[in-house]
């Protein structure tokens, strides 16, 4: 937090008493009166059941959706607008099948009227860094589900991109896949020194995805969308810090901050009535 | 034949397939589709062939296949109402692919307009479904009068016929574009026009390729018709001129050209699509 800063300028992401009420929907808001804060270098995990409001904020900060009230800023600046410098990755893979892997990396840096070499070079470099060398000339369905979201990041990461947004982006794939997945968004946030301001705007609804990924935890509560509590974690830093995966999963602190996550969402949905009457066998 | 096939339907019992199971599989398609067809046809080659050389069927209602083979040869090597089959062959094809050209100049942009803008969608939306399930017969007469007998009517009823699913499936295309695919682009820095350029028209190919071949083969069955008005090459006035003398086998054999063409036609927008558009189909089989 920079709230101590006597400058004007806030650097980050910031949600300033924000609210989203979709055009023609009755009575509650998707989003109201959501103050967040974060800063550059963050991974922050937005984690809620569905219909807390989680994909709005998602969308307000890519700037698909344009808050009914309050604010949404980057670096001081209001979003108005999708941008090169808040990149996206979808859940269900947004990669166009009629480019080879290569060119749909290197699509930002076309769009931005690069020459071919240079932005095959870079499309290349950053296709090593999510580790898929090599399938550059393959076309996005000969990939498997987690291949397309390494070349869905890569195509993120090609732009250098200030902001990082992922919705949902491993929820498709298996558990196996999913963790190794989770390794290299840790890596490609942490462990890119040229990057350090580079920050994680993560959507998900897996609990103890939200806990080893985030370095802060934001836990949102549907009718109306709005923040319940704030966790600030460091299980990713320790995976970045050499520890190994399953040795933090299994680590009695990561274990109660799980379970502690899960009953908050699960609060949740007792508040709720509706909620209450359909859930009711689980609850 | 049919026996064994029917034995070979039904399911497998344990013993038989302790046996062999393998063989089991390949014996059960001795005949591909391909093959079956191939045999309706020659079946009905057969038919016809036995039907007039029983003289069962006088030659002036239907002439027998080495008949129409000889007049085949004559057409093709000292023609027909001063053309060959060749030129009248040219001339039609080269009306339809006037027709078509201009039918894809016009209606791909305007299938992307209706798919993109309210306004073009409320303008030409009506004026299409208004003039598309007319019959090409119908407003023949009126393009008569308004722009005579020449060469100019003739592409322009095979135009009109083509242009409408041009421009329905572009439209479609355009419309059902993948959403996440346009945020996508648009969060990588995509302006309006590069969305249409990298996302929305390379999306909406395989559509307009199939309102490409649809439009193909309603033009070309237009074609016949428009070879009425007046024409002195063509394949539709081949046909038509040969009634009038009461030479059925070059209408017989008109009727196969144009037949040919016709399936020669759809098979290659098919393969152009499946060159074009490889991801067409199978994309969507994972997720």
């Amino acid at each position: 937090m920079s709230a101590h800063s006597s400058s004007p300028v806030v650097p980050g992401l910031v949600f300033e008493r924000l609210g989203v009420r979709y055009p023609g929907a009755r009575g509650e808001a998707a989003l109201q009166d959501v103050n967040l804060h974060a800063e550059p270098g963050s991974l922050v995990v937005a984690i809620g059941q569905s219909g807390c409001g989680k994909t709005t904020l998602l969308n307000v900060a890519a700037g698909f959706v344009s808050p009914t009230s309050g604010r949404a800023l980057l670096d001081g600046q209001p979003i108005l607008g999708p941008s090169a410098e808040r990149s996206v990755v979808f859940q269900e893979d947004a990669l166009l099948p009629w480019l080879n892997v290569l060119d749909n990396v290197a699509l930002g840096l076309r769009l931005r009227g690069l020459g071919k070499a240079e932005r095959d070079a870079r499309a290349r470099a950053v296709l090593a860094q999510v580790d898929l060398q090599g399938a550059e000339r393959k076309f996005i369905w000969e990939l498997s589900g987690g291949m397309r979201q390494r070349v869905g990041l890569a195509r993120a990461l090609a732009t250098d991109a200030r902001v990082l947004l992922l919705d949902e982006p491993f929820a498709a794939l298996d558990a196996f896949t999913r963790e190794q997945m989770q390794e290299l968004l840790l890596r490609l946030w942490r462990a890119d020194a040229q990057h350090a301001n580079r920050q994680v705007l993560l959507i998900t609804h897996d609990i103890e995805e939200a806990v080893f990924l985030a370095s802060e935890l934001v836990l949102l509560s549907p009718g109306p969308g709005r923040i319940v509590e704030r966790i600030t974690l460091d299980f990713g830093r320790r995976y970045i810090a050499g520890e190994a995966t399953r040795s933090i999963k299994s680590d009695p602190a990561f274990i109660a901050m799980r379970e502690h996550v899960l009953d908050r969402v699960f609060a949740q949905r007792g508040a709720s009535s509706a909620a209450l009457v359909t859930h009711g066998a689980q609850a | 034949m049919s026996q064994s096939d029917l034995s070979l339907a039904l399911p497998i019992t344990p013993e038989a397939q302790d046996a062999d199971t393998p063989v089991a599989t390949t014996q059960r398609r001795i005949l591909s589709v391909g093959q079956i067809s191939a045999l309706t046809l020659t079946t009905l080659l057969l038919l016809w062939w036995a039907a007039t050389a029983s003289g069962l069927i006088a030659p002036l209602f239907l002439p027998s296949p080495q008949s129409v083979l000889a007049k085949f040869w004559q057409l093709a090597t000292r023609g027909f109402m001063d053309a060959t089959l060749w030129q009248h062959l040219a001339a039609s094809l080269g009306r339809i692919l006037l027709a078509l050209l201009a039918a894809i100049a016009i209606g791909v942009p305007l299938g992307i307009a209706i798919g993109l803008s309210r306004v073009a969608r409320g303008i030409f939306d009506p004026l299409i479904e208004l003039y598309r399930p007319i019959p090409p017969l119908a407003y023949l007469p009126l393009i008569v009068i308004w722009f005579g007998i020449g060469e100019l009517s003739k592409v322009l009823l095979i135009f009109l016929a083509v242009l409408a699913p041009v421009v329905i499936s572009t439209a479609a295309g355009v419309r059902s574009t993948n959403p996440s695919r346009i945020r996508a682009a648009q969060s990588l820095g995509a302006t309006r026009a590069q969305l249409v350029r990298h996302v929305i028209l390379p999306g909406a190919l395989p559509d307009i390729l199939t309102g490409v071949r649809i439009g193909l083969g309603t033009g070309w069955s237009t074609l016949v018709a428009a070879e009425l008005i007046a024409a002195t090459r063509g394949l539709g006035f081949m046909v038509q001129s040969a009634a009038h003398f009461l030479n059925t086998d070059v209408v017989v054999l008109g009727i196969i050209v144009i037949a040919l063409i016709a399936v020669a036609l759809e098979a290659s927008l098919r393969a152009l699509s499946r060159h074009l558009a490889p991801w067409h189909g199978r994309f969507h089989g994972k997720d």
